[in-house]
């Protein structure tokens, strides 16, 4: 492991990615995410990074897939309405088998909407914001370390499966400062034979997304699917805390995970037996969290009019027993506010 | 005996989709040609569009990618910058680069990128069945001006070859056409110029083919290369519009 340092969540998420071997940054400037595709810029030139700032994020999202079509490590950052521009890419990426990282860092909309911490993508990351069938990974750390860890995994994990990553941050964790101990340098270490590069020595590669036939182009999806399986098999990531001899689970991740957990320990000291189911990856929803927790009482917690909660009701066996509480617009509720809740359902 | 001519060793087997009397055949070939006079073959990568081109990766043993619609600019930028020693060549028809991709080339010239553009106008969307294109003819009849282009509802066709000229990271912009077999030769000769260009980093080159489209304009193969003449280049002048001798002159 490196240095222990003080430091913002989107320059700490920035330094990790370098770390990670990243040297290939397109992005575009948007509020909670502007510190990374500054921090990039930065430290080009003593690192001998490639910074390009895009006319879109249209444009920075096909650049992404681009420069990962050459089989280097490629990251762009951005938030809730630069991420629906570059939708049409992420549908693309996924199809073409293009491993790049998406920075999704998320601010209350719809549309223009506000500047402060949200959940309200968590449909758009998770359920596939683009057109067809395709499913991207998408991981969801809850503080600054876990995000640099996850991001650098993020690299490995696209690489694995040649299907892009979303990080899926919120303006919180990435405005906030906090102490982490940065992770090390890692080296690209995968299969890059299908990579653009000119065919000196090899057969041509061909990348393309534009199908040859009904038949042809069911085979291609059937294919993408049993790689999504696979990815649904292997990659499920989450934390229970407390779940073993709870009568309430609370279920949150991110920045909301960190208020239920506020929650848990106040309804603890009460004497109400709240445990607390947070998802890492959330596409992969981690499915496993939940077994052995069949019939117990579910609050789902989100900044969010109640996304995950789909997910969650999906889930378990008895979906009465899952209830809701998010707020909307920026506003992030305290502890108290969530114990409030859980004294609501009247679960002794 | 000396061999004359042959057909190029890049080319695959594959069957090309294009219509008869269609320019992007002539165009392909003449790439093709120069991929191997100028052994470019394997240090090169191809950026497709979206548009009657589509299965273009088909036809060449070279590393290649298909973009979205408009977005090969974009894509080759991500690409070149990270190989910044390796030609790539980005094709696109004018529906897909002066309609939904506009931004993109434009950018792509801002940023003076170091990549040959082939654009082939035919003032016409032609995959999508003869739909008008920001280059169709004041008065041209398209399945979406079915009375003829109007400055009202449509505005001016675009001239991108000028438009590209003005752009200080744009070295090299000309504007030629293919219904002659002189004109044939012209082409391949903009064409090697543009792809000598990019090994020289001084920004984008860019070549505009003025390409008969028989099918989008319902006309026999012989009057589509006569129209050519007829109605597009009075509009579409030929010429060189920038060189790298001015540039270089600045």
């Amino acid at each position: 492991m490196g240095d222990k340092v003080f430091m913002q969540g989107n320059v700490a998420l920035a330094e990790s990615a370098i770390r990670a071997g990243c040297k290939y940054f397109f992005g575009y400037p948007i509020t909670p995410s502007s510190e990374v595709p500054e921090y990039y810029a930065r430290r080009a030139e003593e690192e001998g990074l490639v910074f390009v700032q895009g006319e879109t994020e249209t444009a920075v999202f096909n650049m992404i897939a681009g420069a990962a079509a050459t089989g280097n490590r490629v990251m762009t950052a951005t938030s809730g309405p630069g991420f629906s521009l570059g939708q049409e890419a992420m549908s693309f990426m996924a199809a073409a088998g293009l491993p790049a990282v998406v920075v999704e860092v998320m601010r209350p909309g719809p549309a223009d909407g506000e500047i402060l911490a949200a959940q309200g993508d968590y449909f758009q990351a998770v359920k596939g914001g683009g057109h067809g069938d395709y499913n991207t990974l998408v991981l969801a750390p809850c503080s600054v370390q876990e995000m640099c860890e996850l991001i650098q995994e993020s690299f490995e994990l696209a690489e694995k499966y040649r299907n892009p990553v979303i990080l899926l941050s919120d303006a919180l964790l990435a405005k906030m400062r906090e102490n982490v101990e940065l992770p090390g340098r890692k080296e690209q270490n995968c299969d890059l034979s299908w990579a653009l590069t000119g065919c000196a020595g090899r057969k041509h590669n061909v990348m393309t997304t534009c199908g040859d036939g009904s038949a042809q182009w069911e085979k291609y999806n059937l294919d993408l699917q049993e790689k999504f399986a696979k990815i649904k098999a292997n990659e499920e990531r989450w934390e229970n805390y407390q779940t073993e001899d709870a009568d309430i689970i609370l279920v949150a991740y991110g920045s909301m995970a960190r208020v239920a957990i506020g929650a848990m320990k106040l309804a603890r000291e009460a004497g109400l037996k709240v445990g607390l189911v947070r998802p890492i990856s959330l596409w992969p929803f981690p499915v496993k969290a939940f077994e052995g927790l069949g019939d117990k009482t579910f609050l789902v917690t989100e900044l969010s009019a109640g996304q995950m909660v789909e997910d969650v009701k999906l889930t378990v066996p008895h979906k009465e027993n899952v209830h809701f509480y998010g707020r909307l617009g920026g506003i992030v509720p305290t502890p108290k506010e969530i114990f409030e809740q859980i004294k609501k359902l009247g679960v002794k | 005996m000396k061999t004359i001519y042959k057909r190029p060793e890049v080319l695959t087997d594959a069957i090309t989709t294009y219509c008869g009397g269609c320019g992007h055949g002539i165009v392909n070939k003449l790439i093709a040609e120069l991929v191997d006079e100028m052994e470019l073959r394997e240090k090169g990568i191809l950026v497709w569009p979206i548009g009657c081109s589509v299965y273009a990766d088909k036809y060449y043993k070279m590393d290649a990618i298909c973009a979205l619609h408009g977005r090969a600019p974009a894509l080759a930028t991500g690409i070149k910058r990270c190989l910044p020693d390796k030609f790539v060549m980005v094709y696109q028809g004018d529906g897909d680069m002066v309609s939904e991709g506009m931004a993109e080339i434009m950018h792509a010239a801002v940023r003076a990128e170091n990549f040959s553009v082939i654009f082939i106008n035919n003032a016409i969307y032609g995959m999508t069945g003869g739909q008008m294109a920001p280059t169709t003819l004041l008065g041209q009849v398209t399945s979406t001006s079915p009375y003829g282009r109007t400055v009202p509802a449509a505005g001016y066709p675009v001239n991108m070859a000028e438009i590209m000229a003005n752009m200080p990271g744009v070295c090299y912009s000309e504007r030629v056409t293919v219904n002659t077999p002189q004109r044939i030769t012209a082409t391949k000769k903009a064409l090697k110029k543009a792809f000598e260009l990019q090994f020289e980093n001084k920004g984008l080159s860019f070549v505009e083919v003025l390409s008969p489209c028989p099918t989008g304009w319902g006309q026999k193969p012989m009057d589509a290369m006569k129209w050519v003449d007829e109605k597009l280049i009075p509009i579409y002048p030929l010429g060189v519009f920038k060189s790298p001798e001015e540039v270089s002159a600045k």
